[in-house]
């Protein structure tokens, strides 16, 4: 690929376009359309020659290009899987289950590490010197050493805690062990699925208040108050539920002979990354926060003072939204990082979609066709991640009167 | 700026009054000053207990047991190590000068009254001299082997290397993907959103395993060669972004103007356009260059020995077992020192480049 941009920069398109022949459209010069050309063939011609050389060594190695071995038998042991999995099953399944842990740590760390982030920068912009020093010494620090170091950091932590037997139990309910943190789960049971159900209820109806109340406050000017009905709604219906169909039942982890059982498990390595992500995230986070409440304005605040706003008011009406404007599109960029720093779990042995591949390869040799894969999955990813956020940013950016 | 023109700063009593002040007003700034105490009463006595007073600054294993704090003999016996890797030990002097040329080279680009094309032919001389420093095989030099090659040393010609192949190629792909023939732009974004939507992770894999079976049949490249390649690549589409707001940054007028004086379109970009967007953006170089550098510890999945893997590697020497932290320490210590003095560095380049101040 590095054989090819170099004929990008010299490219004259002189837009007087001299050289302008005359049976071609204004605009269009000559010598620009012999440069695409000589890019065109050049690009060509080097592929042409790759796939040829792939092809020769491929042969001399015994392998053939194709998909065929993902429905083949992977006997790969993967500890980790949230969908049924077996060492029997074909690459196609472990590599779905590689693709699912990835996302599983993807999620669970874009949510912690805006929740942190956001929290770290606003004790950044503290009007109390002792936070805001010591917040900021802790981002320096984070910032600026290495993610593989604290992966590595953090997965040593981990294995450093006592056994299960001697577990810590910092909270009720939470044991940290050598093999990992055990959390109380909710039971899969109709009465969680009815209450979760309330609950997206609630929050719609919510939603629903808001904007009528805005449009009301539009067309009047008069505005009710959303917050008691709203935080009626959302935890009164859930409550309607519970009383209706039971409460869901907490499952509590519990020693029993050599492991725990009951409750929600995370591996040492599931754990070690996430904390090792949302930390390193949550950091950047912080300072994309932090500047863009910086980046408003001293006079909208003072303005919003006038107006006799309360403190709250001010931040909710008047700051956040033209921050938010500075914020989402770094924003972005550091999820999609997070994204793809999760392939760093290969590191530190959680079977992520870059470890299951990289383990497929050394077993099936076919080292194109998985790689293709996984750089697929990414970029899809990305632009996923990308268009979600372009959605929102949409949403809160200036609109122009 | 002599001490008698300066206005007269706040005295010292009059500061940690201010501070007392901020810290101790209303009953939640109050709350959050004894619990940011609380924490560093919590923190602070125990590391200092283990890292100054319990620890072992020499001597082997057995007294660092023995005194119970953190084995800082430890690294003090592995620092050469950490710094040459496998280089053979009667060699070292010649990664040793190595990173004193590009210890010297850095810092001298690092001044701007050094920014010419003298510079610029140093590092023409100096990067290929240093590679056949550490190489070997001419001038009397036994040859080492890549694969002997490790510690910061490593790290050092990674970034470096990295970078100075890296930076030409995204400045091409920038204009590029600012260009206004379709089939170019289209190439380099393609190129740019490519590189940057995947781990870097990835192209690692890719230059290690896939890019042997796309040469030519009996054409080998070195590893810390295909290391290099798929550096220099993310270097490139990273940098190349960078290089891209400065080219919008411009105003219409620069363009306008250079194409009024008859300028064609190489002319342009390097006499008008180039030097300016360029030097706007370096603040944000330097910036993406901290995590470019972070990055290298990458490498590691390949099986490079870069500066970290080096000391993860020396935990498990059997004289020394047991501790990974002083090493984690130590490494995050000095990639601390680098990266935060390269960003203190790109604070005080912003100060000189903010726009309209030249």
């Amino acid at each position: 690929m590095a054989g090819v941009a170099p004929s990008a920069p010299a490219i004259g398109a002189g837009r007087a376009g001299r050289s302008a022949v005359p049976f071609l459209p204004q605009g269009i010069s000559l010598r620009g359309l012999l440069w695409q050309a000589g890019l065109l063939v050049a690009v060509v011609a080097l592929g042409w020659w790759l796939v040829g050389n792939a092809e020769r060594n491929m042969a001399a190695r015994g392998l053939s290009f194709g998909f065929g071995f993902l429905d083949r038998s992977a006997g790969i042991p993967i500890g980790e899987h949230m969908i049924p999995y077996t060492p029997a099953d074909t690459y196609a399944r472990a590599l779905t289950v590689g693709f699912l842990n990835t996302l599983r740590v993807a999620i669970v760390g874009i949510l912690l590490c805006t929740v942190l982030g956001v929290a770290l920068g606003l004790a950044r912009l503290s009007s109390n010197p002792l936070l805001r020093a010591l917040t900021g010494g802790y981002i320096e620090v984070i910032r600026n050493t290495p993610l593989v170091l604290q992966l590595v950091f953090w997965h040593a932590l981990m294995l450093q805690l006592p056994s299960v037997r001697q577990a810590l139990n910092p909270l009720p309910g939470v044991f940290l062990s050598q093999r990992g943190v055990k959390i109380p789960g909710l039971m899969a049971e109709p009465a969680l699925f009815w209450m979760m159900g309330a609950l997206a209820a609630g929050a719609l109806g919510w939603w629903l208040l808001l904007r009528r109340e805005r449009a009301r406050q539009v067309a009047t000017g008069q505005r009710r108050p959303t917050v008691l009905p709203g935080l009626a709604l959302l935890l009164g219906l859930p409550a309607l539920s519970m009383a209706a169909i039971g409460a869901p039942r907490v499952e509590w982890p519990e020693l029993a002979g050599f492991n725990f059982e009951g409750g929600l498990a995370l591996s040492p390595e599931f754990f070690a990354l996430l904390v090792g992500l949302v930390v390193y995230t949550s950091a950047f986070v912080a300072e994309i926060v932090r500047s863009g409440i910086q980046a408003v304005h001293k006079g909208q605040s003072e303005a919003a003072a006038a107006l006799g706003l309360t403190q709250g008011q001010k931040m909710r009406l008047v700051i956040l939204p033209q921050a938010l404007r500075v914020i989402i599109p770094p924003m972005t960029s550091q999820y999609l990082n997070l994204t793809k720093n999760s392939s760093l779990a290969v590191v530190i042995g959680y079977p992520d979609l870059v470890s299951i591949s990289n383990t497929s390869i050394n077993q099936t040799g076919q080292a194109i066709e998985v790689i293709s894969i996984f750089m697929a999955v990414y970029l899809a990813l990305s632009l996923v991640t990308s268009l979600l956020m372009n959605l929102y940013n949409r949403a809160v950016a200036l609109k122009e009167r | 700026m002599s001490a008698t023109l300066a206005p007269a700063g706040p005295t010292f009593a009059e500061l940690a009054r201010g501070f007392l002040r901020a810290c101790f007003s209303g009953p939640l700034n109050i709350a959050i000053t004894l619990a940011c105490l609380a924490l560093l009463v919590a923190v602070v006595p125990p590391l200092l207990r283990w890292a100054v007073l319990d620890a072992t600054w020499s001597g082997n294993a057995a007294a660092c047991r023995e005194a119970g704090g953190a084995c800082w003999a430890f690294v003090r016996e592995k620092f050469w190590f950490s710094i040459f890797g496998l280089y053979p030990y009667e060699e070292r002097w010649r990664p040793g000068t190595m990173i004193a040329i590009l210890v010297a080279m850095v810092l001298a680009s690092c001044q701007r009254r050094f920014w010419n094309r003298w510079l610029m032919l140093a590092w023409l001389v100096a990067a290929p001299a240093m590679l056949v420093l550490m190489a070997g095989g001419v001038f009397g030099l036994p040859a080492v082997a890549t694969r002997q090659w490790g510690g910061l040393t490593i790290t050092g010609i990674i970034a470096v290397y990295g970078l100075a192949l890296g930076y030409p190629l995204a400045i091409m792909l920038a204009l590029g993907r600012r260009s206004e023939l379709p089939l170019v732009r289209w190439f380099s974004t393609a190129i740019i959103e490519c590189v940057r939507g995947v781990p870097l992770i990835s192209l690692l894999f890719m230059a290690a395993i896939m890019l042997p079976l796309f040469l030519p049949e009996g054409v080998t490249l070195d590893r810390l060669a295909r290391v290099l390649v798929a550096y220099t690549l993310f270097t490139a589409a990273y940098m190349a972004e960078v290089v891209r707001g400065g080219l919008q940054a411009m105003p219409r007028g620069q363009y306008e103007a250079a194409d009024a004086l008859g300028l064609s379109y190489a002319k342009k970009m390097r006499l008008v356009i180039l030097p300016q967007a360029l030097a706007i953006t370096i603040p944000s170089q330097v910036n993406t260059f901290i995590g470019l550098f972070k990055d290298t510890t990458l490498v590691v999945v390949i099986g490079v020995f870069d500066f970290f893997t080096t000391l993860r590697a020396a935990l498990g020497d059997p004289n020394w077992l047991g501790f990974p932290t002083e090493a984690y320490v130590f490494a995050a210590t000095v990639y601390f020192v680098l990266c935060f003095a390269m960003s203190r560095y790109s604070q005080r380049l912003e100060t000189t480049f903010r726009p309209g101040q030249r």
